[in-house]
């Protein structure tokens, strides 16, 4: 099992660091409103024990990870995701069995405010479940008239007021009260087609004020309009079978990253929806979760059940295709990466195959801290994190 | 024989020697004897001397030698004095004749000295004689001599007088050569007299009447109808006339011109019948009432000619009327003999230039006419009258091209030529791409087929697989077989090396027979591509078929083909070539690729399938399993009939070893009691710790699974890649899933039932067991109520089904 970390370190790259949950697990979210430190969340999915939220707390210069355990005890996580505003606030969609039925629920949850990981550092690590305090409540998203919960997505880069839940077969946007306490339907959308059709995945677009999502349904991708919560656009037959998870460029406006069954991650421009701009084939089995880097977008990285995840670069459609050029809508993270300036085009394709897992890996997530590293989770519980290997990296900023 | 010869040789040598002092004695010496006589003490010699021959033997010799010398000279002098002796002897009479005849002589002399006084005085008279008389006719002869040339003056004078009448009579005659002959000779002392006014008349005469020759001259040149002979002679005379030569090629040339027009304008109609129409009316107006037959040709010229008439008709009408414009030019103007070597050099190149710029403009019509005909042949299959067309257009040419070699006709010719060839290649790609892309349809719609009419599904594939190769390599053949008439050895034009190579090489094996290769794989290639996307309909069954074909190609079709194609067309340079390895690889890839696109599809489809049962249930709250469910046989019924298509196609493929068949289900069974009671344990040690570590460590040992890795050409393989792909999609779909007791149990009696019959598919059978493991085993995870079936009732369910 530990073959493969020697077999890196080998690689003058940092070596990944590998943590194992006793849970199976398949909800991952980094912590989006830490700005200092590199922290990810993840939460179990146990049918038969009480479920938890890890807060892993990545040491960069002694490579450790410091956990903190929270309990969730209302059932096993299907999603997480973590406030953009407030560090403390996190949602999760868990599944709930009552009368021998299932139900997928979400919820605002707070993590303890005394459970800061610098002061617990100690007690945790000695008797990490025996010490597991459980997040509180905040609030419950109703979903007695919109279904079960696929996801729940906050509003990007947003002041934490406002999230957009995906369910079977609604689109949900949600107004939440500055003390978290309450969370409200402001508008809401229903999927009207043939069947009874499903959402499978959501995505905020970060573009355009924050006005528009996409989400997956079957084999076709929607765009909506939140203001009007009207479909603008679709992409039908996106992929050949199911779409798993999209994802948009953080720098250029009108571009989709979305994975599916078909084996395969597609790059759409949302203008124009017969083709997509770019395909790859680098996975051999369905693909779980596509990720554009928030920080340089050539970067992609890509999960799959084929228990492998797949650091792709996508340079020629990126919003720097020829190198480092001052883009119009330059975020504000993007500063310290102003000065540099690649100096040739670096080519399209396959950057490193990261094979640490044994099982289907559902989740993998960048840092929101460190460009570099990331972090993916497979179904067996174990979380590795990893980074841009060096040669890359030095192409990029170079 | 030798000894008389000899003796003959030396009777000889004394003989003359005799002679020659005989010769020396009478002076009579030739130029040996002057040579030899100057040594003093030759003793043969003229100039021998006694004195120093003596002193200068008592000097050097001794006195035994001086006696034998003496004794030698007594011999010689004797026997000197016996040849005289005999000499006079012989010669007495003759001796005697020659006084007698000297004495005759001698009387006769003296008759003739008084004679030759007498003749001497005679002679003196008569010379007296003469000089009187030359002297009394002196003054006559001056007067004649004079008379004479005044005569010849007056008879010159009279004829320039004469001049005017007879050049008009000439004319009159239609003698224009003896006109302009009288002519010419009489410009010079015309041009020279004309400051005395009669002559000035008579040269203003003269040059009006040579004007109207001229004029005439010049009307005969100018007439369309005169004949070429008649031409000639009018140029000639014009240029005697000095008339400027370019002028006269200008116009020479332009008159050819609207014949050769004529002829070009009637090649452009035959190239394209629709432009004729817009140029009929001008030309039947002008025609109008002369031709009566003209509806009549006007229906021939409707339909249209073959290339070989119209070549044929093109060379005889147009390439003969320019090689005899060419060849007559040439007489006239280049070959004429001129008095002036300068100007004729510089009329030479003034006409040369002409020559090759009207030629040249013609030529270029005629070729833009020819090719554009030629183009419109590219819809006839036929090659074998093109190509006649083609080299009897080339030995025309060459025949032209021999009149004017610098205008290089040839090249063009052959640029044609070879662009033709060209475009026949391209026009059997297009041939063979369209053959291919029918032979696809072909096999899609007898895939269809079949289902309906009955199942004879494995023949099938075979004879698609086989009637496809036939009929692709079939059409190649044919193909190479046309094009063939290319360079047949009696076609002028394919002996040439800048047509022989480039077609062979450039057009025939890389532009067709590679490129056709590179198709078939990037045609097949797309069919993969185009899956998936747009819910494209290509049969799976097309694809594992094209791959089937694509991996005979390698095999043994490639080379085949391509030695056929060397044999037919030889080529010398085989370094540019594309390698047979090279193509044969690129083969093997592209059913590669097809190949692992139809495990992708098959598997896909299957996937679907799982999927879609296990998505639509709600496993929390079924029934208790009474059977296998439907959409198991179904999964297995498809693997199957994929067996036997894929079987028809493909060999068994390296299986790992397992037990023979009769033990098969024991062996499973005992499989899966162990897997139960694994899960069994797992189940029960899961209360409170790890659950997952069990099957964590199992995976430990076992080898990773890749889901999808690239397959080998056999059944086996290509069945284990369609069920590892179906038995993972189950897995990842139970795992989304929540089960209940039943849920669980209907999901041990299905992958039981999986268990029984995919193993005779796949190369390792562990590889079932060890998915359908992982299934179950996830289930168990996913479940709020494990209470697994008993396996003997799982069986009896499964035996059920």
């Amino acid at each position: 099992m530990w073959v493969p970390v020697l077999q890196i370190v080998n690689m003058e790259d940092d070596a990944p660091v590998i943590y194992g949950l006793e849970f199976q697990a398949r909800a991952l979210t980094a912590q989006v409103a830490e700005s200092e430190v590199i922290r990810f969340l993840v939460g179990t999915q146990s049918l038969k024990n009480e479920n938890q939220v890890h807060l892993l707390e990545f040491d960069d210069d002694n490579n450790i990870l410091n956990k903190t355990v929270f309990l969730h005890k209302d059932g096993e996580i299907w999603h997480i995701s973590s406030s953009p505003a407030n560090k403390s606030i996190l949602t999760t969609c868990y599944n709930k069995i009552i009368d021998s039925k299932i139900s997928t629920c979400a919820a605002l949850w707070r993590i303890p405010s005394d459970a800061d990981p610098s002061d617990q550092d100690q007690e945790i690590q000695d008797d990490s479940s025996a010490y597991a305090r459980p997040l509180e409540v905040l609030c419950r998203l109703d979903n007695s008239d919109i279904g079960n919960f696929i996801s729940v997505l906050w509003e990007p880069q947003g002041d934490g007021s406002k999230v957009l839940s995906v369910s079977d077969g609604h689109l949900t946007q949600w107004d939440i009260e500055a003390s978290g306490s309450e969370a409200k339907v402001s508008s809401s959308a229903a999927l009207e087609s043939k069947g009874h059709p499903k959402f499978s995945a959501g995505r905020w677009n970060p573009h355009h004020n924050n006005t528009q999502a996409a989400t997956a349904n079957d084999t076709t991708i929607r765009g909506w309009d939140l203001r009007t919560m009207k479909q603008c656009y679709t992409i039908e037959n996106a992929h050949g079978q199911l779409v798993r998870d999209l994802d948009f460029n953080p720098n250029k406006q009108y571009y989709l990253a979305s994975c599916g069954d078909d084996c395969k991650v597609k790059f759409w421009d949302v203008r124009n929806t017969e083709l997509p701009v770019l395909t790859l084939t680098d996975h051999s089995h369905w693909v779980w979760s596509v990720r554009y880097n928030q920080f340089h977008d050539q970067l992609v990285l890509s999960s799959s059940s084929d228990s492998r995840v797949i650091l792709t670069n996508a340079a020629s459609i990126s919003s720097e295709p020829f190198g480092h050029l001052d883009e119009e809508d330059d975020d504000s993270e993007k500063e310290d990466e102003a000065e540099t300036k690649p100096k040739e085009p670096i080519k399209d394709g396959l950057i490193a195959n990261y094979e640490e897992h044994e099982d289907s890996v559902y989740a993998a997530e960048w840092s929101t801290v460190d460009p570099w590293l990331f972090a993916s989770l497979s179904y067996d519980g174990r979380l590795v994190i990893n980074r841009v290997p060096k040669a890359e990296k030095y192409k990029i900023l170079l | 024989m030798a000894a008389p010869s000899r003796d003959d040789m030396d009777s000889e040598q004394r003989r003359r020697r005799k002679h020659g002092m005989l010769k020396m004695y009478y002076g009579l010496d030739d130029e040996a004897g002057k040579e030899a006589t100057t040594d003093p003490i030759d003793i043969d010699g003229a100039h021998f001397d006694p004195d120093v021959y003596l002193a200068r033997l008592m000097r050097e010799k001794r006195l035994t030698e001086l006696v034998d010398r003496e004794v030698d000279m007594v011999k010689q002098i004797r026997s000197l004095d016996s040849d005289m002796q005999t000499l006079v002897y012989e010669n007495y009479n003759k001796f005697i004749s020659a006084t007698d005849t000297i004495r005759k002589m001698k009387t006769d002399f003296k008759k003739m000295e008084e004679e030759m006084d007498r003749l001497a005085t005679n002679m003196d008279a008569i010379t007296d004689f003469s000089a009187k008389i030359s002297g009394t006719l002196q003054d006559r002869r001056e007067q004649i001599t004079k008379l004479s040339s005044v005569h010849m003056l007056l008879k010159k004078l009279q004829f320039l007088f004469e001049l005017p009448a007879r050049l008009k009579k000439c004319i009159e005659m239609k003698a224009y050569s003896q006109a302009v002959r009288y002519y010419v000779k009489a410009r010079a002392v015309l041009l020279q007299y004309q400051h005395m006014t009669s002559f000035h008349g008579i040269q203003q005469d003269c040059n009006e009447i040579v004007n109207d020759l001229r004029m005439i001259l010049r009307e005969q040149f100018s007439n369309r109808e005169s004949s070429a002979k008649q031409l000639a002679e009018s140029v000639d005379l014009l240029l005697q006339l000095k008339e400027p030569p370019d002028e006269l090629c200008d116009e020479f040339l332009s008159h050819a011109k609207e014949k050769l027009d004529e002829d070009l304008a009637e090649i452009a109609s035959q190239v394209d019948p629709a432009l004729v129409g817009t140029q009929q009316p001008d030309s039947t107006a002008a025609m109008e009432g002369t031709d009566e037959t003209r509806p009549a040709e006007k229906l021939m010229r409707n339909i249209p000619m073959d290339i070989l008439e119209f070549i044929d008709s093109s060379c005889n009408s147009f390439l003969s009327n320019i090689s005899l414009l060419i060849a007559s030019y040439k007489e006239l103007f280049v070959d004429r003999q001129a008095t002036d070597s300068q100007e004729q050099e510089k009329l030479v190149e003034v006409a040369h230039a002409k020559l090759a710029e009207f030629v040249n403009s013609r030529m270029q019509q005629y070729f833009t006419h020819v090719d554009e005909r030629i183009k419109t042949e590219k819809s006839t299959v036929d090659n074998s009258l093109l190509v006649r067309a083609l080299d009897r257009f080339y030995r025309r040419l060459l025949a032209t091209d021999r009149l004017v070699p610098q205008l290089k006709i040839i090249e063009r010719a052959s640029a044609i030529i070879a662009q033709c060839g060209h475009e026949r290649a391209l026009f059997y790609f297009d041939g063979l791409k369209r053959h291919f892309s029918e032979c696809m349809t072909d096999i899609r719609q007898t895939l269809c087929a079949p289902r309906i009419a009955g199942k004879k599904d494995k023949p099938d594939m075979v004879d698609l697989l086989n009637t496809t190769t036939t009929s692709v390599v079939e059409q190649l053949k044919v193909i190479l077989t046309n094009l063939k008439a290319f360079i047949a050895s009696d076609i002028t034009f394919s002996q040439t090396p800048y047509f022989r190579g480039p077609f062979c090489q450039d057009d025939v094996r890389e532009g067709l027979l590679v490129a056709f290769f590179r198709h078939m794989y990037s045609a097949s290639r797309d069919l993969c591509d185009g899956v998936g996307e747009k819910g494209s309909t290509t049969a799976p069954a097309l694809i594992l078929v094209l791959s089937r074909l694509l991996l005979d190609f390698e095999s043994t079709t490639i080379s085949q083909l391509l030695v056929l194609t060397d044999e037919l067309f030889p080529i010398d340079n085989r370094r540019s070539l594309t390698q047979t390895s090279v193509l044969c690889a690129e083969a093997q890839s592209a059913a590669q690729t097809l190949l692992n696109h139809y495990v992708k599809v098959q598997g896909l489809q299957i996937s679907q399938m799982l999927r879609k049962s296990v998505e639509t249930r709600d496993w929390l709250n079924t029934i208790e399993p009474r059977t296998v469910r439907a959409v198991m046989k179904r999964v297995v019924e498809d693997i199957t009939t994929i067996d036997s298509q894929v079987g028809a196609l493909y060999e068994e493929g390296i299986r790992k070893a397992h037990s023979s068949d009769s033990s098969r289900r024991a062996l499973s069974y005992s499989v899966s009691k162990q897997q139960q009671q694994r899960m069994q344990r797992s189940y029960a040690s899961s209360s409170n710790f790890d659950t997952s570590l069990m099957s964590n460590i199992q995976k430990l040992f076992s080898e990773r699974i890749e889901i999808f890795s690239s397959v080998e050409f056999s059944k086996v393989s290509i069945l284990t890649g369609i069920v590892k792909i179906s038995l993972k999609t189950f897995l990842e779909c139970i795992r989304l899933r929540t089960f209940g007791r039943y849920g669980l149990q209907q999901i041990q009696v299905d992958t039981h039932y999986l268990n029984l019959y995919l193993w005779r598919f796949v190369s390792d059978e562990k590889l079932v067991h060890f998915l359908l493991d992982e299934v179950v085993g996830s289930a168990l995870h996913r479940c709020l109520d494990a209470v697994l079936m008993e396996t003997s009732i799982v069986e009896v369910i499964c035996d059920r089904g």
